[in-house]
C-alpha cells in the first residue's frame, strides 16, 4: 500500500509525459488540429450569387450552379502566394474534368484578371468577392481554401491552406471519389 | 529636471496609458443607434477572431474580424436578436468562435474537470492532515494507552468508584496519592519531549505538552 503511494504518482507523471510527447510529435495530427473543422460539412452550400470579375474572365456563378455533379469551390486571390503554389494542382484537377469554381477573395478585378492571364485560368467560372461577404458566408478564415460539393449541392469536405501534391493524393482525390458516391 | 529624468517620466507615462481604451473598432463601423452599438460591442467581445484565435473580434485588427464586426452590426440593424446573431456566425465558423464554450456533451469534460480536481485535492488534503494529526498524537505517547497504562487506569477508576466521598475540606487519601504521583513527571512525558524534534517544530510542540500537564491536576 505504502509502496503503491510512491509508485503511483511517478507512474501517472511518466504516462502524462509520454502522452504529451506523442501528441506533440505527431505532425500529421497537429496539422489537422491547427485547422478548424468546418460546421458546414454535411450542410448545403451557403447561398451566394457572385458577379464576374470582369468581361474577360468567364464567370459569375451562384450556389445553384453547383448542382448535378461533384464540383470544387476554390477561394483564391492574386495577392495570395500559397494560392499560386497550389495553382498547378487546381489546374490538374480541372484537366481531369472536375468543374472548379473560383471565389476571388478581396481582390481588385484588374489584379485578378492579370494573375489569371499570367498563370492560366483553370476555373469553370470565377465569382468576384471583393468585400469578402461570400467568403464570410462560407466560413472562410483565410485563402486559399477549397470545398468539395457533391451532386446534391452539399459540402462534403473542406481543405484549409494550399493543396500540395501529397494533399491531392491523400485527401482531395479520395474525397472527390467519396463525394461522387464511390 | 535633468534630461534623463524627463525621458524616464515620459516613458512611464507612455506605459501608464490605459490599455483598455485601445480598441480595434473603427469609427466608420460604429452604428448611429447607441443601444444597437452597445449590443454589437457586447456580442463582439464574446466572439473569437478565428485568424488570431486568442483575441475577440472586438480587439482584433484582422480583416476577418472587421468583416465579422460589420456582419454583427448588419444583422442587428436587420432586427436579429443577440442570440440569432451569434447563431448565424456559429453556423458558419463553428463553436470555436465562442470565447465562452457552451455547455454541451463534448464540453462536459472541459467544464467538470476543474471542480472535480478541486474536490479531489481538498479531500486528499483533509485525509493527509488527519493522518498527520493522528500520528502526532501517537508520537506524544498519549494514545493509544499501553496495556499497563490501561490496567492502571482501570484500577484507579475502580478505587474511585469504591471510595466514599470525603468530608468537605478534607483531602481524600486517593486524591493525595494522585497529587503525589504527579509531582514526579511520568516517564511518558519525557519520551514525548524527546520525540518532538522529529517533527522539526519543538518550539511549538513543547508548550502543548506542558499545558496538558498543568491542566491534569485540576481534574
Amino acid at each position: 500500500m505504502r509502496r503503491l503511494l510512491v509508485i503511483l504518482p511517478v507512474a501517472v507523471f511518466a504516462a502524462l509525459v509520454g502522452l504529451m510527447f506523442a501528441l506533440l510529435t505527431d505532425d500529421e495530427r497537429n496539422e489537422d488540429l491547427s485547422r478548424l473543422p468546418s460546421p458546414l460539412i454535411g450542410k448545403p452550400a451557403p447561398v451566394i450569387d457572385l458577379p464576374p470579375v470582369n468581361a474577360d474572365i468567364p464567370g459569375g456563378f451562384a450556389t445553384r450552379d453547383l448542382q448535378a455533379r461533384v464540383s470544387l469551390v476554390n477561394v483564391f486571390a492574386s495577392w495570395c502566394v500559397p494560392c499560386l503554389a497550389e495553382h498547378p494542382f487546381i489546374a490538374r484537377l480541372a484537366e481531369q474534368g472536375v468543374p472548379v469554381y473560383g471565389i476571388n477573395h478581396r481582390d481588385k478585378p484588374k489584379d485578378a484578371a492579370r494573375w489569371l492571364r499570367r498563370h492560366g485560368n483553370p476555373y469553370t467560372a470565377v465569382g468576384a468577392d471583393s468585400d469578402a461577404r461570400a467568403s464570410l458566408d462560407w466560413g472562410v478564415t483565410g485563402v486559399p481554401e477549397t470545398f468539395i460539393i457533391n451532386a446534391e449541392g452539399v459540402i462534403t469536405y473542406k481543405h484549409t491552406g494550399p493543396i500540395t501534391a501529397k494533399d491531392l493524393k491523400t485527401k482531395i482525390l479520395p474525397k472527390l471519389q467519396e463525394a461522387a458516391g464511390g | 529636471m535633468s534630461k534623463p529624468i524627463k525621458t524616464l517620466f515620459l516613458f512611464l507615462f507612455l506605459f501608464a496609458a490605459p490599455a483598455g481604451t485601445v480598441i480595434a473598432v473603427q469609427p466608420d463601423e460604429v452604428l448611429d443607434d447607441p443601444a444597437l452599438e452597445a449590443r454589437a460591442r457586447a456580442i463582439s467581445t464574446e466572439l473569437r477572431c478565428v485568424v488570431c484565435q486568442n483575441q475577440s473580434i472586438d480587439d482584433s485588427d484582422a480583416e476577418l474580424a472587421r468583416d465579422l464586426r460589420l456582419l454583427v452590426r448588419e444583422r442587428l440593424v436587420a432586427g436579429d436578436t443577440d442570440d440569432e446573431v451569434v447563431d448565424y456566425i456559429v453556423a458558419r465558423y463553428g463553436d470555436f468562435v465562442l470565447l465562452r464554450p457552451p455547455w454541451q456533451p463534448n464540453t462536459y469534460a472541459l467544464w467538470l474537470t476543474p471542480p472535480i480536481m478541486a474536490f479531489a485535492i481538498a479531500t486528499l488534503a483533509v485525509m493527509f492532515f488527519r493522518a498527520y494529526q493522528r500520528r502526532r498524537v501517537a508520537g506524544m505517547g498519549l494514545d493509544p494507552l499501553s496495556p499497563d497504562d490501561r490496567a492502571e487506569l482501570d484500577a484507579l477508576v475502580e478505587r474511585v468508584a469504591a471510595s466514599t466521598p470525603p468530608a468537605s475540606g478534607e483531602r481524600s487519601p486517593f486524591r493525595a496519592e494522585l497529587e503525589e504521583g504527579l509531582k514526579s513527571p511520568p516517564e511518558d512525558d519525557e519520551s514525548a519531549t524527546e520525540e518532538a524534534p522529529e517533527y522539526g517544530t519543538p518550539d511549538v510542540e513543547t508548550p502543548d505538552v506542558e499545558t496538558t500537564q498543568q491542566n491534569d491536576p485540576r481534574s
